[in-house]
């Protein structure tokens, strides 16, 4: 299968589909549908491409594949395309997300539709380009192209203070991540290669480790997003359109995870054991604070941002617990999160297009109209609390267990967090669905739609089936986690050898 | 000089010869056909420098010529070549415009060939000499055309503005030569490095050197030289500051870069602290003291001072690496300004008035989308952000940095680009974000072109870099 060069295919067929679009005209009705089409029909097909690249890639191979290479810029960079273990499925979850993003713009985008599928197009281009390069400055290229379609969506297409939040999300992440650039230059001048298979196999000098790993942190903490640089997200959320909001907690939100897996951690072990401490309190404060921040909200989507906060939390835990549960456990809880968070906006979505409210106190007594609604809207409430027999427990129980093994104390408290975020999660449930409907607003709304069911109903069957079989996603990972975990553990005790014989 | 290298001399500097002949004749068809040639000398003018342009690609070698006072090899070839480029746009864009804004003169299309010959002069000049006459040539043409409005009460300020200050800085520059002169005894370039690698330097010649720097910071409006750049930018005619934004840029960073790269080569040392205090300054003032900005000529001229800094970045460095560079930043940034700027002389309201405010781009992407995503991608490109032509830019001119060990200077720079982004960011707001309060014409056919051909070269950088990056590096190889 690795003849044609599948990955750049998967990569770059959404530009065919803004070719496409640049020709249709959006000022009928005929015209609004063809645009809605093309763009259902492209998402499909780039899904489709990458569940072919799931089911041909060779899971007992912990290497790069599928790999292209090719000179680029006459510089030293090349184009260098390739995936493993940790990678594909950040690939299947991109393309995945993006038709349940088209479908749940459906209705509810009015004006510039072209536009806007243009830009969620061009999204998903560089999303799944950063999760397939292996070439260091091919992936920051990707990374940060991001930003330009995710300004856009937000400043046009969001509420009220749309302004200020894409303003926020843009500046942000670009302070972060110019601080990475530097780091990615002297690691060139450092190792001559921008090549991500080479720079693993590269051993800095512990000096210049710290270093970097701390202006790489500085880029992913901020994507992640972790506390206390977290602040924009709830900005970015709770503004941007739905499927804005669930692009952002499904994929844009994973790569700052995935760079600590493909960077910090086995580019720069040494720092990222001296560190590890340093990340551990952050993440035991972000699942903390941001759950008890989340519990006191009064709108539904900053609710539901400040709990993927917390989410993160457990991943950036797992992730630095550095064994084999803890980064099975991360990855596996990013994907969940992905699919769980990303559902729990479309169901804000659901209500959002009926009231144009997403104040809690404006809901209540839902289950007495929208009762199909009310079972969806559970089932990933469930997940997002981590109830076994979802996809949530399966993710925080192993992510636990791995921080268990690194660290007592660390676990303790992070499993506060699990009870925390069934307090606001329950909480919110009950608020929305249960209680009298005695708000005249509500009485009218109608239950779920075909186009509705469309949505929620495959992802209410992904949240069980991998709730009660993880193992398609563990097998996948399992080879290139076992590799980045031996690496690591072999590289931090050479340097306690090293160490220990000094004495 | 016999007859013999006086033909050589003249083989070599052909491009230039073509160029001065022709405005001479120029200048006569305009003075005998009247006031209603200037479409036709304008015609002809971006003819002439095309036939420059190309010859100096086929036919021009490498070598000396005058005694020494001219230089031609692949560095002046790859500079030369921009600053024809980005006058010729910008003779070009002119045409259409000249009537509105008031430059509708056939004098207009001579002074830009003549100021042409004197940027291809200076990146072209191996002697101290040979450098302030052409510097000169230069300089005076741009006051002229600066005022070129001369009816209008801002443009003749911001011509008055230019000269008063440039002639100050050519004086300094004109100072800092004379002591160089003195403490080293000789003029031309190859004479001064060997004179510095035998003798050490003295403290007058660093007197000299700083005289010199602050003379041409001026010209490619560094911090803190850079007082006159919003001004005049502002109170030009459009056409014109479009003109001053690109080509003469290219040409003072050229020539920056050979007089430090190399006579003051022995003395890296010493001037490399100047070139980053520059490069430092300028960086943060253009990315601070844009926010305010409310004309979008202003806002640019901040822009260019920031992206000047961004280039010297390069330059301090002092390496192969950094030139490179340089060479890739000033490409770059000259299309991604002719693009702006083209976008800026299309900002014509559709009683022919042309306006300049930020706010009037106010809704532009439904009114004009086409114009509003080139814009828009300008502005990313010019905060540097990737997959733009932009963030490669900086990128070259960063990696070389950190390579030197130049970690204070990369930091900053990142930052600050960070901070300029902000302003980009705004215009980019209100073109999408906002209402539409107004429609603009139709752009002519030309804008259309210059603005939709920067666009695609910004976007389509990552495809076409590497040739062009293969072309700088050989260029810079010149002096390595």
């Amino acid at each position: 299968m690795t003849d044609w060069p599948i990955l750049s295919f998967v990569t770059f067929l959404p530009l065919a589909g803004v070719l496409m679009l640049l020709l249709t005209n959006e000022n009928s009705v005929a015209g609004r549908r063809n645009i809605l089409n093309i763009s259902l029909f492209t998402t499909l097909a780039v899904f489709v491409l990458s569940l072919i690249v799931w089911w041909s890639f060779d899971k007992s191979n912990p290497g790069f594949q599928m790999v292209e290479k090719h000179a680029w810029l006459g510089t030293g960079i090349s184009y260098h395309l390739g995936i493993d273990g940790i990678s594909v499925l950040f690939v299947v979850l991109s393309a995945f997300l993006m038709p349940f993003c088209v479908l749940a713009s459906w209705i509810s985008v009015e004006k510039r539709l072209k536009q806007y599928m243009i830009a969620f197009l061009l999204l998903e281009v560089f999303m799944i380009g950063v999760f397939v390069s292996l070439d260091i400055v091919l992936f920051y290229v990707f990374f940060e192209a991001g930003l330009i379609p995710m300004f856009i969506i937000i400043g046009v297409w969001g509420g009220k203070d749309r302004v200020y939040a894409s303003y926020k999300f843009f500046l942000y992440t670009l302070l972060g991540s110019v601080l990475m650039l530097l780091a990615i230059m002297a690691m060139y001048w450092q190792a001559g290669t921008t090549d991500i298979a080479e720079l693993l196999a590269y051993q800095f000098p512990r000096q210049m480790q710290t270093w970097l790993w701390l202006a790489f942190f500085a880029s992913f903490a901020v994507k992640m997003p972790m506390w206390p640089v977290h602040t924009w997200l709830p900005d970015a959320h709770v503004q941007a359109p739905t499927a804005g909001s669930v692009i952002l907690a499904g994929v844009l939100l994973k790569l700052g995870g995935y760079g600590f897996l493909r960077f910090s951690l086995p580019m720069f072990p040494l720092a990222s054991e001296y560190f590890a401490p340093f990340v551990f309190t952050l993440s035991v404060v972000a699942i903390i604070y941001t759950s008890l921040v989340a519990m006191m909200q009064s709108d539904i989507k900053k609710l539901i941002a400040y709990s993927s906060v917390a989410h993160m939390g457990y991943v950036t835990m797992g992730i630095f617990a550095a064994n084999t549960q803890g980064v099975q456990g991360a990855i596996f809880q990013m994907l969940s999160h992905g699919i769980v968070s990303g559902a729990l906006f479309l169901c804000v979505g659901v209500v959002y297009d009926r009231t144009h409210t997403r104040e809690i106190s404006a809901y209540g007594g839902l289950v007495n109209n929208m009762p199909k609604y009310a079972v969806a809207f559970m089932v990933f409430t469930m997940a997002n609390v981590g109830l076994p027999g979802t996809s949530g427990f399966v993710g925080e129980i192993t992510v636990l267990v791995g921080a268990f093994r690194a660290n007592t104390w660390v676990a303790f408290f992070a499993t506060t967090g699990v009870i925390l975020s069934a307090c606001y999660a329950l909480w919110l449930y009950r608020r929305v669905i249960f209680g009298a409907l005695d708000k005249d607003s509500l009485k009218s709304l109608l239950d779920l739609s075909g186009r509705e069911k469309a949505l929620l109903y495959p992802l209410i069957v992904l949240t069980i089936f991998f709730g009660v079989y993880p193992a398609p996603v563990f097998d996948a990972t399992a080879a290139s986690v076992d590799v980045l975990v031996n690496n690591y553990t072999a590289a931090v005790q050479a340097a306690h050898d090293v160490a220990l014989s000094a004495k | 000089m016999t007859a013999e290298t006086f033909l050589a001399s003249l083989h070599l500097s052909t491009p230039e010869m073509i160029l001065a002949v022709g405005a001479m004749v120029l200048l006569m068809i305009g003075v005998f056909l009247g006031e209603k040639s200037s479409g036709l000398v304008t015609g002809l003018a971006v003819g002439l420098l095309a036939v420059s342009g190309a010859w100096l690609i086929w036919q021009t070698g490498d070598g000396q010529a005058y005694n020494g006072a001219f230089l031609s090899d692949p560095f002046a070839k790859f500079m030369k070549v921009l600053t024809l480029v980005g006058s010729m746009v910008a003779l070009i864009m002119s045409a259409g415009e000249a009537r509105s804004t008031g430059i509708d003169r056939f004098e207009f299309p001579v002074l830009i060939v003549l100021a042409t010959l004197g940027m291809m002069l200076m990146i072209s000049a191996n002697d101290l000499i040979s450098v302030y006459l052409a510097l000169e040539l230069q300089s005076l043409a741009l006051y002229v055309v600066a005022a070129m409005n001369r009816d209008n009460l801002r443009s003749t300020e911001a011509g008055l503005k230019y000269f008063v200050l440039g002639a100050l800085s050519s004086g300094m520059l004109l100072y800092g030569m004379s002591l160089v002169y003195g403490f080293t005894g000789h003029t031309s370039f190859e004479g001064i490095a060997a004179a510095l690698s035998a003798e050490g330097r003295s403290l007058g010649l660093i007197f000299g050197l700083v005289f010199i720097l602050a003379g041409v910071a001026f010209k490619i409006s560094a911090v803190p030289f850079h007082m006159w750049t919003p001004d005049v930018y502002e109170g030009a005619p459009t056409p014109v500051t479009a003109f001053f934004a690109a080509a003469p840029k290219v040409a003072a960073m050229a020539m920056l870069i050979r007089l430090v790269i190399s006579p003051f080569e022995p003395i890296v040392a010493d001037w490399q602290q100047i070139i980053v205090f520059i490069s430092i300054a300028s960086m943060l003032l253009g990315a601070f003291a844009a926010i305010g900005q409310k004309n979008i000529k202003r806002l640019m001229a901040y822009s260019s001072i920031g992206h000047m800094g961004y280039a010297l970045v390069g330059l301090a460095s002092g390496s192969m690496a950094g030139v490179r560079g340089v060479l890739i930043y000033m490409l770059v940034y000259m299309v991604m300004t002719l693009g702006t700027f083209a976008c800026i002389m299309a900002m014509k309201r559709k009683d022919g008035n042309h306006v300049e405010e930020i706010d009037d781009l106010a809704g532009l992407s439904q009114t004009n989308p086409f114009m509003a995503t080139v814009l828009t991608v300008m502005m990313f490109s010019l905060a540097g952000i990737p997959p733009l032509a932009g963030f490669f830019a900086k990128y070259f001119v960063f990696m070389a940095a950190i390579e030197a060990h130049l970690f204070a200077l990369a930091i900053i720079g990142v930052l600050a680009s960070v901070v300029g982004a902000y302003y980009y960011l705004r215009v980019i707001k209100l073109m999408w974000f906002d209402d539409a309060k107004g429609e603009f014409a139709r752009p002519s056919g030309v804008l259309r072109l210059v603005y939709g051909l920067s666009g695609l070269f910004v976007l389509a950088y990552v495809l076409i870099g590497g040739p062009i990056g293969t072309a700088a590096e050989v260029a810079a190889r010149t002096f390595f």
